[in-house]
């Protein structure tokens, strides 16, 4: 038997899609525009705004800063957050239940307490550079992703296989690396990724945590958009967007999209 | 070497990032508003006697309060929409649900500037149909702000509440058909109850999210339409008050707690699967 599904539920999820879609499609079409300031639909076509870019060295700066930091934090939690999720998947009965909760602290402790915290307790208190606090906060936010991606792929992962290794005499820290790292590949590059774009477009950390010497692209997105208002804003938006593309890419073909509605 | 101690070892380096760089840090918050020359609880006093203050803390509680019941509603239709599509439209969906959730905040927001700014798509489309004679700000306003954030918001909803549809059993809703009940009536006493855990789950995302958002409010409300996270902001990095931002900071901390807490005991409590 099949499902009707009333018309009017039908014009009310197009609607919404038009809803979500339509912003981002504003954005690529002023990004194109041949006009000193946004507009849409856009008047002339051209990518001088892309080139504008590279013209504008606090963009390009800035962008070479949240690339770094989203691979240096998301690598420092994956560090330290596979080894955990690990901890958690195998020792489910050694452990106390409530030590999973912990990794979720991250999020819910609003993340702008915890960028105002950390720069008046580091950066300002023990006068911690700028970039490594930007570091830590981003490797903070980022774990309970880590934790929970890397998680899933564990929770599925049969651990008698391992045993097997062990029994057999291999060492334990080999049996790690040989048996159980490469057969929850997807799961850590996935978690990596997911990871990367959230630290990539973090505002709320980072915030608290720039200033003039030392900034995130977001940041200085933010800083232009209240001075400025011509297409290059838009142009770095849909560069962003690319990024986001690529991201979905790889979890697609790792863990699947479908694994963000579970 | 036990297993126990094994266990303990391998999570340690996780458990330290957490407990030094996010317990004592927010803690040292939380001790801060206690430290007023003035006496312990003056901060606090203040404000919460504070009209301006509480302006603000309201004002947040609204929008997210609103955010998040346009959010629900939207993101239960849609869903309920997605999750009963063929499978090849739904991934197509889903994907189109994915990629505004993974562009950034500030992208997003962004977009919303250009279509409601004073020169924005929206006044020059309603100006060339003649609806208005000339422009007018949306800007700055609670609804700007809203807009954006429900925005911002829906294809959380959507995702989540998928994930809860499709895990409705089919047959549940087929049994109840053939003993007689209409879709209507199967939808109200067989899926709506079932989904309600995982609606409340979504509600709190949304509801905390839009309560603790820095760069929407600050890019759509303005100095006019502050709201906790731009006047943490604006207290900590523009006056330098700390004890005053470290006051804001512990109640949006307290906030998000309660309703977390509040919200998941009483989703427990309606969770028919629960017994």
């Amino acid at each position: 038997m099949k499902t009707r599904i009333h018309p009017v539920l039908i014009f009310i999820t197009v609607v919404t899609f038009l809803f979500l879609l339509g912003p981002l499609v504003v954005i690529i079409g002023a990004s194109l525009s041949d006009t000193s300031y946004l507009t849409f639909p856009p008047q002339g076509l051209t990518l001088h705004w892309y080139s504008n870019i590279f013209e504008i060295s606090a963009f390009t700066r800035t962008m070479g800063t949240s690339f770094m930091l989203a691979i240096g934090g998301t690598t420092l939690s994956m560090l330290i957050g596979i080894p955990a999720a690990y901890a958690l998947a195998r020792y489910r009965v050694e452990l106390p239940s409530f030590l999973g909760n912990i990794f979720v602290l991250p999020i819910l402790i609003p993340e702008i307490v915890l960028g105002f915290s950390l720069m008046k307790s580091l950066a300002s208190g023990f006068g911690v550079p700028i970039i490594a606090a930007l570091l830590v906060g981003h490797a903070l936010i980022v774990l309970p992703y880590t934790v929970r991606v890397v998680g899933a792929s564990l929770n599925s992962f049969d651990f008698s296989i391992e045993e097997a290794a062990v029994s057999l005499g291999c060492p334990r820290y080999k049996a790690f690396f040989t048996v159980v790292l490469p057969n929850i590949r997807a799961g850590i590059i996935a978690g990596f990724i997911l990871a990367f774009i959230t630290s990539l477009n973090d505002v709320s950390i980072s915030i608290f945590l720039t200033g003039p010497g030392v900034s995130t692209l977001p940041i200085q997105l933010l800083a232009h958009m209240e001075q400025f208002f011509d297409p290059t804003i838009a142009s770095v938006s849909v560069l962003l967007m690319g990024v986001t593309v690529a991201v979905m890419a790889v979890v697609e073909r790792t863990l699947g999209l479908t694994f963000l509605t579970k | 070497m036990s297993n126990r101690l094994r266990a303990w070892l391998i999570a340690t380096p996780a458990l330290l990032l957490v407990f030094i760089f996010l317990g004592l840090p927010v803690l040292s918050t939380f001790v801060t508003t206690f430290g007023d020359p003035k006496g312990p609880l003056s901060t606090y006093s203040a404000f919460f006697n504070s009209r301006f203050r509480m302006t603000v803390l309201w004002r947040t509680m609204e929008v997210a309060l609103i955010t998040t019941i346009i959010s629900v509603a939207i993101g239960f239709v849609t869903a309920w929409v997605v999750a009963r599509v063929p499978s090849r439209l739904k991934s197509l969906l889903i994907i189109a649900a994915v990629f505004p959730l993974l562009t950034g905040v500030v992208v997003r927001s962004f977009a919303w500037l250009v279509i409601l700014g004073k020169n924005g798509i929206l006044n020059n489309f309603l100006l060339s149909i003649g609806v208005i004679s000339e422009p007018f700000s949306m800007l700055y306003t609670q609804g700007s702000v809203i807009v954006a954030m429900v925005y911002l918001f829906v294809p959380l909803m959507i995702l989540t509440l998928v994930g809860v549809l499709e895990g409705i059993p089919k047959d549940l809703i087929d049994a109840a058909a053939s003993l007689g009940a209409t879709p209507t009536a199967a939808f109200r006493q067989v899926v709506f109850p079932m989904a309600v855990p995982g609606l409340i789950v979504g509600a709190v995302l949304v509801f905390t999210g839009s309560f603790t958002s820095y760069a929407t409010p600050q890019l759509l409300g303005g100095e006019r339409q502050m709201m906790m996270g731009t006047f943490l902001y604006q207290r900590a990095m523009v006056t330098f008050d700390w004890v005053g931002a470290s006051t804001i900071a512990t109640v949006m901390v307290v906030v998000t707690l309660a309703t977390v807490l509040v919200m998941s005991k009483v989703a427990r409590k309606l969770n028919p699967m629960a017994g």
